[in-house]
């Protein structure tokens, strides 16, 4: 099997990144809200990435700004595909009823920004992790049920999930043995997206002051704190915008080349 | 030769192939075929599915559809060699010289335009003829083809005419800009019979009338029988035969097209009466939201280890009728009665008895079978969900369907994808087996494949009825393989049961209209057949 070189500068990016999150207490120079120095100071062999707004070592911030960050939105994530994906195929197996009910719902969600409905509950409810998670897991949810609802209405009409209704099959075969492994490969590639859009989507309720709370690091938090220090040409709020983008790349480019290895429905080992 | 119109030497045509799971490799599709074609003759190409033709059709006009190369040979149409010619030559030549007739013309239309626009598109195109012009050839063809209101009809769109009207017009279209060649491929095979010979007849007439040379691609050989005056055989890109109509129907030499024209010689006598295993009594049936009766009264009756045939054209109700018996629409009205119980309408209330031992096999075996499970999970699953078995003990008796259906070992690990045509609709019955059922619906099983592997089907068949004592209800439009699986026909006409009973008595006449339509309008392997059935139908149009 041959690894395009696009796919594989993206599986190094990812791995690296999520590497770091694992290991951010083995990584990490310095404590997360430890204040080592003077403000904003520039690249030094003691702090290779310089020192944030109030003194603290960027680049321990940044790798425990990226555990927080690829935390969040890998949770955000599961849960969005568990629940999007399982409602999804309900609908599109049982039909009738329970589709209109789910979708018409799921469109009433739509129908309203995700950043505003987030901004909304976020500012009644206590800003936690776990809140956080479960608020950007079910808004995400949407466009997941979307996605599998249109895959597995396309599955749900072949002859062998009729074949499998006639010989009795209960609706959880039917979904888990003859959609869900039909319906991979979409999702798959879709899994990629969404990880990357709860990746900004967490950095900007961050940014905005209503996601992950100080002390703890995240990208779109260190963003936020140092953004004052763009006007005296201090580059600190950059660099998680450049973590931010290269690992939405990476995550895409691995994504696209999932998408494109397990399209064929020739068993899955399609070249 | 200098009245050949297209003289195609040794041609050669190769393709890359990605295998799953392999590295891509060269293979070669067409190994050196060489043909001839005169103006105004036509030439029948006829083979199997992967024997070139629809290939070697194309290469008339210098095409490979899907990145298939013509890496070597010469392909001489009126006088210059085109098989390297350049884009802009073979554009100027195209739908100029050489035009060609799809074989599927609901997809070949574009549903946004009116009939009468594409029909004159690329003799405008290609600026033959002024619009006025054009349109009054159009018109003209129309009427040569039979098409009704020749004068309006250019004026509706793809989906306001039938699927055989739809076909002719295509013809025309392909006729309009004055071609020396036209190729036509497989023009008939997605109509019903009774489409098919209106359509055959339109055809032939306009090449007649139009003194235009053609190439007919199809896999029945009764077919171009009717058109052709060369035909030549092919298989897997070789030439096995080549001679005139009459002698490769009536003296064939070489073993494959003598086992072309025998095809569908199965002998079957019909059994004797016995009890029913399944009796279908005054069933009425309409989809959801609608108040049309797409099954109307119908009663039928099958003995055990019998085979019903239900024939009929499209939109016949046959299908509705599979659907009503195994439950997937629920009948209106209507008792059906299975292996001495009562059954119930819907699906969901029926027991596992009834569910195993009513099984179904379907047309297309390729979407029968989900792409990412193995032969062994396929044929497996009936047996672990019917009778416990799992393991070794499962396997095994997997392996036992293998060779009842003649695969034998090696296949039992392989994705659907790994198999053939033929083979994937014997892993279908295989699966139906498995359950040990009473009877199997069969749904045009061997409609999507060629005629040599459709009658080794037909034999399995017939062969595991003798072995296990299964009864078929046997869906087909296909009344060759009718006579040659049948025990009682019932056909179809509109949603109702035109004609009931033993295969002796349905097919004897004295006929009623439909059964007589029906049974007339099968191509039969002689010459002149087409011409003799138009005219009788002249004949008693014409009130005789």
């Amino acid at each position: 099997m041959r690894i395009p070189i696009a796919a594989l500068i993206g599986l190094i990016f990812t791995g690296a990144y999520f590497l770091a999150a694992i290991f951010a207490g083995l990584l990490a120079p310095y404590g997360m809200a430890e204040i080592v120095g003077d403000v904003w100071e520039p690249a030094s062999a003691e702090h290779w990435l310089g020192t944030d707004s109030i003194g603290r070592d960027l680049l321990s911030r940044m790798i425990w700004g990226g555990q927080t960050t690829i935390f969040v939105a890998t949770a955000a994530t599961i849960l969005s595909f568990t629940l999007g994906s399982i409602l999804g195929f309900i609908a599109a197996v049982r039909g009738g009823w329970v589709d209109q009910l789910l979708s018409r719902g799921v469109d009433l969600m739509m129908s309203i920004p995700s950043l505003i409905s987030a901004l909304v509950v976020l500012s009644v409810m206590p800003v936690t992790l776990p809140v956080l998670i479960l608020v950007m897991g079910l808004l995400d949810a949407t466009r997941v049920f979307r996605l599998s609802r249109a895959v597995a209405v396309d599955i749900a009409v072949m002859d062998y999930v009729e074949a499998a209704r006639l010989r009795g099959e209960k609706q959880t075969w039917i979904i888990f043995r003859e959609i869900l492994p039909n319906a991979l490969s979409p999702l798959v590639a879709e899994m990629g997206l969404r990880f990357i859009f709860s990746v900004l989507f967490i950095s900007t309720l961050s940014f905005l002051g209503l996601g992950v709370q100080p002390p703890l690091a995240d990208w779109g938090g260190i963003v936020k704190e140092n953004k004052e220090g763009i006007v005296y040409g201090i580059p600190a709020a950059l660099i998680p915008a450049v973590a931010i983008a290269t690992l939405a790349i990476s995550v895409n480019l691995v994504a696209d080349w999932v998408l494109n290895r397990t399209t064929s429905l020739k068993g899955g080992r399609g070249g | 030769m200098a009245d050949n119109l297209l003289t195609i030497t040794g041609l050669k045509i190769e393709a890359t192939a990605y295998p799953p799971g392999e590295p891509p490799k060269e293979i070669t599709l067409v190994h050196g075929v060489s043909l001839e074609l005169e103006k105004g003759k036509v030439l029948g190409l006829i083979g199997e599915s992967g024997a070139g033709k629809s290939t070697i059709g194309l290469s008339s006009m210098a095409y490979g559809r899907g990145g298939v190369r013509l890496t070597a040979g010469t392909v001489t149409l009126n006088g210059r060699d085109i098989r390297l010619a350049a884009p802009g030559a073979l554009r100027a030549l195209r739908g100029r010289e050489v035009t060609y007739v799809a074989q599927s013309a609901a997809a070949a239309f574009n549903p946004a335009k009116r009939l009468m626009e594409q029909v004159i598109e690329t003799s405008l195109a290609h600026g033959l003829m002024g619009k006025a012009e054009a349109e009054a050839r159009a018109v003209m063809l129309f009427g040569k083809l039979g098409l009704p209101n020749p004068e309006t009809i250019g004026r509706r769109y793809p989906h306001q005419v039938s699927g055989g009207q739809l076909q002719r017009v295509m013809t025309a279209m392909a006729l309009c800009p004055k071609p020396d060649l036209v190729v036509f491929d497989e023009p008939t095979t997605a109509l019903d019979v009774t489409t098919q010979i209106e359509v055959l007849a339109a055809i032939k007439e306009a090449i007649r009338d139009t003194g235009v040379a053609a190439l007919y691609i199809t896999h029945d050989l009764a077919v171009v029988a009717q058109v052709a005056d060369h035909i030549m055989v092919l298989r897997q890109g070789r030439m096995v035969e080549y001679g005139t109509t009459a002698q490769i129907i009536e003296t064939p030499q070489e073993a494959y097209t003598q086992a072309l024209v025998s095809v569908r010689s199965i002998d079957h006598v019909e059994k004797p009466e016995a009890p029913s295993v399944l009796s279908v009594a005054h069933v009425t049936a309409r989809y959801r939201g609608t108040t049309f009766d797409v099954l109307k009264n119908v009663t039928v009756d099958l003995p055990a280890g019998q085979t019903l045939a239900v024939v009929g054209e499209s939109g016949s109700g046959k299908s509705t009728l599979a659907r009503v018996i195994t439950g997937l629409l629920p009948a209106a009205q209507g008792k059906i009665t299975f292996a001495g119980r009562s059954l119930s309408p819907a699906l969901a209330q029926r027991t596992k008895d009834d569910l195993r031992e009513l099984q179904m096999i379907y047309q297309m075996a390729d979407v029968a079978m989900n792409p990412r499970q193995t032969v062994g999970t396929i044929i497996g699953r009936p047996l672990e969900f019917y009778f416990g078995l799992t393991g070794a003990a499962k396997r095994q008796r997997v392996q036992e369907l293998l060779d009842q259906i003649e695969m034998g070992k090696g296949y039992i690990d392989r994705y659907p994808a790994e198999l053939s045509g033929g083979q994937k609709q014997r892993v279908c019955i295989a699966r139906a087996l498995a359950a040990k059922p009473k009877l199997i619906i069969c749904d045009e099983v061997t409609s999507a494949l060629d005629p040599l592997v459709a009658d080794g089907i037909l034999k399995l068949l017939l062969a595991l009825q003798a072995q296990e004592n299964v009864a078929y209800l046997f869906i087909t439009h296909d009344l060759a393989t009718v006579r040659a699986i049948a025990d009682r026909i019932a056909v179809m006409y509109r949603g109702e049961v035109v004609r009931y009973g033993t295969k002796t008595d349905v097919l004897s006449p004295p006929f009623d209209d439909y059964t007589d339509l029906l049974l007339s309008s099968v191509p039969e392997m002689e010459l002149g057949w087409l011409e003799q059935v138009i005219a009788s139908r002249r004949m008693v149009a014409a009130g005789n």
